[in-house]
C-alpha cells in the first residue's frame, strides 16, 4: 500500500522562502464578494452593504447572480444628504433595516456589511448593529463586518464574518471539534460524516446554516479550519479559549488526509480506525487524481493572487498532480494557516505578497507558464497573448475540498489545457 | 440612504471607463480602492475584450488614508504615463476617493506631463453611469477638439458609441453603410475605436449624428455651439425611425435627391404577412433607456402591431421624453431605477410579452412572460458573434426575429388550438422552439390544480367547475388573458359567479 505513504515533506520547502512583495496596482476584488457565498450559505441572513452604487455594481457583477429574483443581500446606498450629517446617515439606516425586516420576516440574522464609503465617513455599524439588534430581538440578531476595499481582499470578506460572529457564541465546556469555513453543504457533510467515523463526538460547523442551530465554544472546544484565509477568524476562535489544529488545507488525497489527520490525532484515534475509515475514500481520489491530471503532469502554473486558496492549491498541483510552480502570488499570507502547506511545497517558485499587477504581468508573460490561475479581468487579455488561463473566482465557487472533489480539483485546472489541445482554430 | 437590491445603471466611474475603453491612446489613471477594479470584467467577460481596460487604478487602502493618499496618486499617473504612452489621460475619482478629496485634477496638473491630462468631476453621490459617460465624452471633445475646414466633400461623426454598449459595434457598420449610400462619408466614430488624434478632427465634419443621446447628446450641444455642427434628432432604431432619419440628414446634408435603396430591409414585408397576424394586438410592456425604450414603443405600435400597455425608463435624464412619448400612447411613463417597482408594474398589467433589459428578462422569467432585451445593461449575451445591429434596415430585420422568437409562432398557434386535447400539444408543451416556458408553465398549471375541486374564488368573484374546467382547455399563452377579461367582465356586470355563459359572453364582449 505504498499509495498510503505517509506525507514525506520535502527536503527544503517553501517554508523559509523569501517572499516578494511589491507595492503598486493590486487587481483584486474587495471583500464584499464574499457576500456571494456566505448568503447562500446561512440561509436566514441577509447581508446589508452600507455603501456607494459602486458597492451595489460590484455584487451584481462580480457574481453574475442576477438569477435569485429577491436575493438575500442588497446596498443601502450612500446619498448627498446621508454624507452630509451622521446623525441623519444612522436615521435612514435604521428605517431602511425596519423596512426590509418587515418585508422579510424569514431573516433571523442581520449583517450590516462596512464598505469604503461607511468607513472613510466613519459611520460606526458596530454600534448601529448593538443599536438595532436592541430594536428587533429576539426575532432577528444584527452583527456588523466590514467587507471594505479598504480593508480587505475578496475572501477576507468572510473572514471578517465568520469572527464578527465568534463573540456572539455561547460557552459551552463539552468537548468538541468546531469546523470552521463556509464550505458547500455537500462538502460540509461529507467532511462531517468521515470526522465522526473517526469517532469524535460532537462536531459542529462555522457558520450553520441556519439561526437556530447553537454553537457554542469553550476552553474543550478544538477547531480545525477548511479554508486558508479564515486568520482572523482563528484569532478570535483562539481568544475564546479554543484550541486550533495546524494542518494542510484539505484539498486532493494528500491534503485531505493530513488535515483528517490532525483531528484523528487531536482526539486519539487509532491508526488502525483512521485507516479503516480513510481507505476507500483514499483510493478513490487518488484514482480520479491519476485521471483527471494526466493533463498536468509535467506543465507549469502561474498563479496571480487572488482568494488566498494560492498555496494551499499550489501543494496539491505541485505534489498531487506532477506540476511544478513558477510563481505562487497570494494577496496576503497567514503563516500559521499556510505554513504546513508552505512546508510541502518543495522549494523554487517565487512566493509573492500583494501586487503589482503591471509588473507581475511582465513576468508571467516572460516565464509563459503552461496555465496561469488568475481573476476574470486578467483571463481574457492573457488567453489572447496565447496563455492558458483558469479563472480563479470558479476555485470558490465550486465544490473542491476533500477526497470526493479531488478529482474534479483536478479537471477543474485540466480544462483548459484539454480545451485549447481539442480546438484547432 | 436607500436600499437597493439590483441596478440598471453602474457609478459615473463606470461610465467614464466606458468611452476609455472603446477608445485608443487614451489611458484613464481612477483614485479609487482594490475592489473598484472589479469593473475590470465587465469589458473583459461581459464583452469579451480581448485586451485589459486601458485603466490604472491608485488601489489605496486604509492605512494610507492617513498618510499621503497623494503622492500615490501622483506616482500611479507616472507609471501609467511611462508604461503606456498615452496621447491624452483622464483623471478622476470613484465614489471613496471623491469622499477623500484629494483632487485628482488638481494633483495631475502640477506634475507637468507631456500630454493632455483631462480632469472628470464626476459626483458619485448623486449621478450615475450614462451620466458618467456622457460628461467624459463631452470633457474629452472640449479639451481636444479645435476650430478647422471642413472636409471638401461631405461628411459627418458618428457620436455615441462606447464599449459596453446594447450593440453599439454592430450599429456603427449598418449606419455607415447606410450614410455612405446617401453620399455621406464617416469623418469619425467616436468614442469606439477613436485615437485623441481623432478627436481633434471633429470639427472637419460637416454634421454629427447623434446616435446614443445617453452618451453624446451634451458633446453634441456643445459641438453645434462651438463648431456651428447641426446634429441628428432622431434615433434609426426602427423602419420609420430610419426613414426620418435620412429625412433628416438629406436635410442638414442638401442631399434633397440622394436615392434611399431599402432593398435591404424586410420587416414590413414581414410584418405584413399573413403569418404575423397572430402577432395583433399583443400586450407588450416596455422598459429600457430612454432611447431604446422609446424606439420600441413606436415599433411595437406601429411596425409590429402590438399594443403598448406600459413603458418606462431607468434613466431619469429622459424622463420628460419618455412621458411625452407614454402620453401619446395614452399610458403613464412608469420612471425608476428601482428594480422592485418595475417588477410590480408589470405583474399588474399582465403583459403578454415584454420588451426590456436583463432586468426583465429575469422578471418574465419568473411571471413566465416571454421577454425579448432591446436596451443596456448588457449581459454577454448581448455580445453575439454574429452581426445584429439596432439601427437602420438590418436593424429593424434583428428587431422583427428577436422579438418574435419568444412569442409562439403564427402557425403554431394555430396547431395548438387544433390539437390542444392532443398529448403532444398540451398546455404544458410550449412553444416548440423555446423550451424554458414550460417550466413557468408547469408551475403555473399544478397551482390552478390545487384548487378546490369544486369552486375557485378570486378576489370575491366564483369560478364555477365548469367554467374553470372550460378555462383551461384555453391554450395557457392566452389563459391569462382571458381569465383576466373574464373576471373584469364579471365585475362590472355585477356578477358573483363566473359560469360558462359568462366566459363567452365575455370572449364576445372582448372580441376585437
Ligand atoms: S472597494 Fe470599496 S467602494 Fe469599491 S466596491 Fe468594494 S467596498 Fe465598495
Amino acid at each position: 500500500m505504498n499509495a498510503f505513504a505517509p506525507v514525506k515533506a520535502p527536503a527544503v520547502g517553501c517554508g523559509d522562502a523569501p517572499v516578494l512583495k511589491q507595492r503598486g496596482q493590486r487587481e483584486v476584488f474587495c471583500g464584499l464578494t464574499s457576500i456571494v457565498w456566505l448568503h447562500r450559505k446561512i440561509q436566514d441572513a441577509f447581508f446589508l452593504v452600507v455603501g456607494s452604487r459602486t458597492c451595489a455594481h460590484l455584487l451584481q457583477s462580480a457574481a453574475g447572480v442576477m438569477i435569485f429574483a429577491e436575493p438575500r443581500f442588497g446596498t443601502a446606498i450612500l446619498e448627498e444628504k446621508d454624507l452630509a450629517g451622521l446623525a441623519d446617515a444612522n436615521e435612514e439606516l435604521d428605517r431602511e433595516v425596519a423596512r426590509l425586516l418587515a418585508r422579510r420576516p424569514d431573516i433571523r440574522q442581520l449583517f450590516l456589511v462596512g464598505s469604503c464609503p461607511s468607513e472613510v465617513i466613519k459611520l460606526d455599524l458596530s454600534r448601529a448593529a448593538e443599536r438595532l439588534t436592541q430594536a428587533h430581538a429576539p426575532q432577528v440578531r444584527v452583527l456588523n463586518f466590514t467587507g471594505s476595499g479598504i480593508e480587505t481582499t475578496f475572501t477576507q470578506g468572510e473572514d471578517e464574518c465568520l469572527a464578527s460572529m465568534v463573540p456572539v457564541l455561547p460557552q459551552t465546556d463539552a468537548e468538541q471539534l468546531l469546523l470552521v469555513g463556509a464550505l458547500p453543504d455537500v462538502v460540509e457533510d461529507q467532511l462531517v460524516g468521515l470526522i465522526g467515523q473517526l469517532g469524535v463526538p460532537v462536531v459542529r460547523a462555522l457558520p450553520s446554516r441556519s439561526a437556530d442551530v447553537e454553537v457554542g465554544i469553550g476552553p474543550n472546544t478544538k477547531f480545525i479550519v477548511a479554508q486558508p484565509f479564515l486568520g482572523a477568524t482563528t484569532g478570535a476562535l483562539t481568544g475564546r479559549g479554543a484550541h486550533h489544529l495546524a494542518a494542510p488545507f484539505p484539498f486532493g488525497e494528500e491534503g485531505t488526509t493530513a488535515w483528517l489527520r490532525a483531528v484523528a490525532d487531536a482526539f486519539n484515534v487509532s491508526p488502525e480506525k483512521f485507516d479503516e475509515v480513510t481507505a476507500a475514500p483514499r483510493a478513490r481520489a487518488l484514482k480520479a487524481i491519476a485521471a483527471a491530471s494526466e493533463r498536468l503532469n509535467g506543465k507549469s502554473v502561474f498563479f496571480f493572487p487572488d482568494s488566498q486558496l494560492e498555496i494551499p492549491l499550489a501543494r496539491f498541483l505541485t505534489r498531487e498532480c506532477g506540476m511544478s510552480a513558477i510563481e505562487i502570488g497570494a494577496p496576503y499570507i497567514h503563516r500559521d494557516l499556510v505554513g504546513p502547506d508552505l512546508d510541502l511545497i518543495a522549494e523554487g517558485p517565487v512566493l509573492s505578497e500583494g501586487q503589482d499587477v503591471d509588473l507581475q504581468l511582465d513576468r508571467c508573460r516572460a516565464a509563459r507558464p503552461d496555465l496561469t490561475v488568475c481573476g476574470l479581468g486578467l483571463a481574457n487579455p492573457l488567453e489572447a497573448e496565447g496563455l492558458a488561463t483558469k479563472w480563479a473566482i470558479e476555485l470558490v465557487f465550486t465544490p473542491i475540498h476533500g477526497y470526493e472533489q479531488a478529482g474534479d480539483l483536478a479537471a477543474l485546472f485540466a480544462k483548459p489545457l484539454k480545451r485549447r489541445e481539442g480546438l484547432a482554430l | 440612504m436607500k436600499l437597493t437590491v439590483w441596478t440598471y445603471e453602474g457609478p459615473p466611474h463606470v461610465g467614464a471607463m466606458r468611452v476609455a475603453t472603446a477608445m485608443k491612446g487614451l489611458h484613464y489613471v481612477l483614485h479609487a480602492p482594490q475592489g473598484d477594479t472589479y469593473a475590470d470584467l465587465l469589458f473583459t467577460m461581459i464583452e469579451r475584450r480581448d485586451h485589459r481596460p486601458p485603466v490604472s487604478y491608485t488601489t489605496f487602502q486604509a492605512r494610507d488614508l492617513g498618510s499621503d493618499t497623494a503622492t500615490l496618486f501622483k506616482d500611479s499617473c507616472q507609471d501609467a504615463y511611462d508604461r503606456f504612452k498615452p496621447e491624452a489621460i483622464i483623471v478622476g475619482a470613484s465614489c471613496t476617493a471623491e469622499l477623500i478629496q484629494d483632487d485628482p485634477g488638481g494633483l495631475s496638473e502640477s506634475m507637468g506631463l507631456p500630454v493632455p491630462v483631462i480632469p472628470l468631476e464626476l459626483p458619485s453621490y448623486q449621478r450615475k453611469e450614462n451620466f458618467g459617460a456622457s460628461e467624459t465624452f463631452y470633457e474629452i471633445c472640449r479639451a481636444l477638439t479645435k476650430p478647422m475646414e471642413r472636409t471638401p466633400e461631405i461628411t459627418c461623426n458618428i457620436l455615441g458609441p462606447t464599449a459596453l454598449g446594447f450593440r453599439h459595434r454592430d450599429d456603427v457598420v449598418e449606419l455607415s453603410s447606410i450614410l455612405e449610400s446617401l453620399g455621406v462619408a464617416v469623418n469619425v466614430v467616436a468614442p469606439l475605436d477613436s485615437t485623441p488624434a481623432d478627436i481633434a478632427q471633429l470639427g472637419a465634419a460637416h454634421f454629427n449624428v447623434m446616435l446614443y443621446p445617453e452618451t453624446c447628446e451634451t458633446a453634441c450641444r456643445w459641438l453645434e455651439r462651438e463648431y456651428k455642427q447641426p446634429f441628428t434628432k432622431v434615433v434609426p432604431i426602427g423602419v420609420g425611425a430610419t426613414r426620418d432619419f435620412i429625412a433628416e440628414v438629406k436635410e442638414i446634408a442638401g442631399l434633397a435627391d440622394a436615392a434611399v435603396d431599402e432593398s435591404r430591409l424586410r420587416l414590413p414585408w414581414y410584418s405584413r404577412s399573413v403569418d404575423s397576424t397572430y402577432l395583433t394586438g399583443k400586450r407588450v410592456f416596455i422598459f429600457g433607456d430612454g432611447t431604446h425604450a422609446m424606439a420600441a414603443a413606436r415599433i411595437a405600435k406601429y411596425e409590429m402591431g402590438f399594443e403598448v400597455v406600459g413603458m418606462g425608463c431607468y434613466n431619469r435624464e429622459f424622463a420628460r421624453p419618455v412621458r411625452a412619448c407614454a402620453k401619446e400612447l395614452g399610458l403613464e411613463a412608469l420612471i425608476t431605477d428601482d428594480y422592485l417597482e418595475v417588477e410590480s408594474a408589470i405583474e399588474a398589467l399582465q403583459p403578454e410579452m415584454i420588451l426590456g433589459t436583463q432586468m426583465e428578462r429575469h422578471i418574465g422569467k419568473r411571471l413566465g412572460i416571454p421577454c425579448a432585451v432591446i436596451s443596456a445593461p448588457v449581459h454577454v449575451q448581448d455580445f453575439p458573434a454574429r452581426f445584429s445591429p439596432q439601427v437602420g434596415w438590418e436593424g429593424a430585420n434583428v428587431i422583427f426575429d428577436t422579438w418574435v422568437h419568444p412569442l409562439v409562432m403564427g402557425l403554431e398557434e394555430h396547431l395548438l388550438h387544433m390539437f390542444r386535447e392532443d398529448f403532444e400539444f398540451h398546455d404544458d408543451a410550449g412553444a416548440s422552439h423555446h423550451g424554458s416556458h414550460t417550466p413557468a408553465a408547469q408551475k403555473r398549471r399544478s397551482t390552478e390544480d390545487a384548487a378546490p375541486a369544486d369552486l375557485v374564488i378570486k378576489d370575491g368573484v366564483t369560478w364555477l367547475a365548469d367554467a374553470e374546467k372550460e378555462l383551461r382547455k384555453i391554450p395557457f399563452f392566452v389563459r391569462g388573458k382571458a381569465r383576466r377579461n373574464t373576471e373584469k367582465f364579471a365585475a362590472e356586470q355585477g356578477l358573483q359567479a363566473i359560469s360558462i355563459e359568462t366566459l363567452y359572453e365575455a370572449k364576445a364582449h372582448y372580441a376585437r
